[in-house]
């Protein structure tokens, strides 16, 4: 597999921006398995809707749903961003 | 018959059961283990049937207690019939779940619910060819609105066992790899063989290499996670071939989570939203409380007459106090408080709540989800503790759990208002509240540091803005006054019969005495004894017991300003009622429960006597 080094996490997309998403790195198989369950999986694009205030959560939308993740969980998201 | 609602949450499943069970029987309800699976007989068609309402659940992989209940329920109870309900305007997500299912080898039917709502987002979808694809009967619902009941009802006796298309040839390989392997496994036995097979695939720590390899996992790749994506591309060619997705224009709801959810905006609103739910509950609550009253004390005074003067009977008028405590304080406030939560709830906004505060969560060490326990605690603790199931991790559970008792229930709030604020004023009372949060607040950082978070963090679907249905509301409310009703109102009852009975056999002395070690420290007077202990069975009878203890009502002639909010600190934050340590039983066990009695008493103590230095330094 090629690794893609325009990949960033989900945590670093501004608001409005998309990507699709190119791995999600765990922490643990539960919470892969809850994510991929919500649509979080490679392949699917993802939009940043906007962020809670200070560390606050990460709001996005995933096959048309909304989704409220954690940095801690977004941080292990890796998504290529969508060029505009 | 017997038929299981499955969903994921927030398919409108439990309106859904609403409607069949509802109207034609009444709901008939059982707890579950842990988490709550609703049963209603229903006549379907004039042949009785069992309906369950199963929680809602994102797959069957065995990941939070919901899951676990919603698989162990299809697996060991024999279900004849599943009714698969999809939110339609979330197909392409809920058709992983429609193939899991699947695997049980059970006749189904697909609901496709809120059909309206996937119009809306322009959504098409062809039900005839998903029908021929999944091999069931599909058909279109809107829950809220009864369309398409009888359309359901006429497709119920043509239910088949699914045959949806294979997965992809390694797959399929693997599968019949490994079908031997299982056989004569007692743990598999019995079970629906697909449903077996990939089960051992997924959860089987060592499988054989020679299979790791079909599946392509490699040496780190976890198989759970590789079926999963399998069924996700299988559910996705399914809903390429069934679905068109049409351009609309977003409507008003789609933007009003721009002020909503904004990341300074939407803080006014949060605040008049709680600012709401608290005021109109007290003012509802007043009313109510005034209507009922009178007629309860006229009744309770004919009833204790009729029972005479012996201590069997002086017993038995304390049971009927208790009876009637659980009237005057769960109709009038708990009623509307739920009510009012409910609607905040089926709306949509008490997810947004707990994303808006989850980076305040996350300072506590908690995250966004705990705030529904914490509001919940403000009408009684129990619900408040069952509400915890919500939480995936065990640890955030737990500790949420340990702080939604500290914060004041109604009855509580009878002690804060009819003593503090009706001889300190009613801003020391509110006072009481911030300084009740603010320790909520610093407990929770010092269990963060003794218990270092474990968990992921927020994961939490926000569901789209919806009209609520009185149905719904009304079912949501009645199960958390259930909880009340069935846990906390019993032990009212006996609690004061107990109490009532040590009051007729002259036990009081000997109780102040004991009490000594908290009422010596915290500068009380001794005949506050009585009232604390018998606080642990009702919190609001400390009140009622203090002013018998001293002998008036007047407590401002007896007790200090000081004494009164020492007096008032201590019952908020110390042991938990009996009804809570009940559900706190239920929930986490003894020893978790010990810890959580003895920790809040403890931290009583504490603020108590800090109080007492507060209010000697002024």
């Amino acid at each position: 597999m090629n690794i893609n080094f325009s990949a960033l996490p989900l945590s670093e997309l501004s608001p409005g921006q998309r990507g699709s998403i190119y791995a999600v790195l765990g922490p643990g198989r539960g919470v892969q398995l809850r994510l991929s369950a919500l649509g979080l999986r490679p392949g699917a694009v993802v939009q940043v809707l906007g962020y809670g205030p200070g560390r606050g959560p990460i709001l996005l939308e995933v096959n048309g749903t909304r989704v409220a993740l954690g940095r801690g969980v977004a941080r292990r998201i890796l998504v290529i961003p969508e060029k505009n | 018959m017997r038929i299981a609602l499955v969903g994921q949450p927030n398919s409108g499943k439990s309106t859904l059961f609403n409607a069949l069970v509802g109207l034609k029987a009444v709901a008939s309800n059982f707890p579950g283990t842990t988490v709550e699976i609703l049963r209603g007989r229903a006549s379907l068609r004039g042949k009785p049937a069992e309906v369950v309402d199963l929680p809602g659940i994102y797959s069957l992989q065995a990941g939070d207690p919901a899951e676990r209940v919603a698989r162990d329920f299809l697996l060991q109870e024999k279900v004849d019939l599943i009714v698969n309900v999809i939110d339609a305007s979330v197909l392409l997500r809920s058709l992983s779940l429609t193939l899991e299912l699947a695997e049980l080898g059970i006749p189904m039917v697909v609901v496709l619910n809120m059909a309206d709502e996937a119009e809306h987002k322009g959504l098409k979808i062809d039900k005839e060819k998903l029908s021929q694809i999944l091999g069931v009967p599909v058909v279109s619902t809107v829950a809220s609105r009864g369309m398409g009941l009888g359309e359901l009802l006429t497709a119920l006796p043509q239910a088949r066992v699914p045959q949806p298309p294979p997965y992809s040839p390694r797959v399929e390989e693997a599968i019949k790899e490994a079908l031997p392997l299982i056989q004569g496994e007692p743990k598999y036995s019995g079970l629906p063989p697909r449903h077996a097979v990939l089960t051992f695939l997924s959860e089987e720590k060592d499988i054989p290499p020679n299979l790791r390899e079909r599946l392509g996992c490699g040496k780190e790749g976890d198989p759970a996670v590789i079926l999963a994506d399998e069924r996700a591309a299988l559910a996705a060619r399914i809903f390429r071939e069934v679905a068109r997705l049409e351009r609309t224009k977003p409507g008003l709801r789609e933007h009003l989570d721009d002020i909503l959810m904004h990341p300074i905006l939407a803080y006014p609103f949060l605040l008049l939203a709680l600012f709401l739910l608290f005021f109109l509950t007290f003012k509802m609550g007043g009313l109510l409380e005034g209507l009922l009253m009178p007629q309860l004390e006229a009744l309770g005074e004919r009833i204790r007459e009729m029972l005479g003067n012996g201590v069997l009977a002086q017993a038995l008028a304390g049971a009927l106090d208790g009876l009637f405590a659980g009237i005057g304080i769960a109709l009038p406030y708990l009623l509307p408080f739920y009510l009012l939560l409910a609607l905040l709830e089926d709306v949509g906004y008490l997810p947004r709540i707990g994303f808006l505060l989850d980076g305040l969560m996350h300072r506590l060490g908690l995250h966004g989800k705990s705030i529904i326990p914490f509001v919940l605690g403000y009408g009684c603790s129990v619900p408040a503790v069952l509400a915890t199931r919500i939480l995936e991790d065990e640890r955030d559970r737990l500790i949420t759990a340990a702080l939604a008792v500290m914060i004041p229930c109604a009855a509580r709030t009878v002690v804060i208002f009819g003593l503090v604020g009706r001889f300190l004023g009613p801003w020391t009372a509110l006072a009481l509240y911030l300084v009740n949060i603010l320790a909520v607040a610093i407990a929770a950082a010092l269990l963060a540091r003794i218990f270092p978070a474990t968990g992921p963090g927020l994961i939490m679907e926000i569901p789209p803005y919806r009209w609520p249905t009185l149905r719904t509301i009304l079912g949501k409310t009645w199960l958390r006054l259930r909880e009340f009703v069935k846990v906390a109102w019993p032990i009212l009852i006996g609690s004061s019969f107990v109490l009532a009975l040590a009051e007729a056999l002259g036990w009081q002395p000997y109780l102040d005495t004991a009490a000594r070690v908290f009422t010596w420290p915290l500068g009380l007077p001794a005949q506050a004894g009585v009232p604390l202990v018998f606080g642990i069975l009702r919190k609001e009878l400390a009140l009622l017991l203090l002013a018998q203890a001293l002998g008036t009502e007047n407590f401002g002639a007896l007790l200090s300003p000081g004494q009164m909010l020492v007096f008032t600190v201590f019952t908020i934050f110390y042991m938990p009622c009996l009804a809570t340590v009940g559900a706190l039983l239920r929930e986490m066990g003894w020893r978790r429960t010990l810890l959580v009695v003895l920790g809040t008493t403890g931290l009583a103590l504490v603020l108590g006597l800090f109080a007492r230095l507060l209010s000697l330094a002024l």
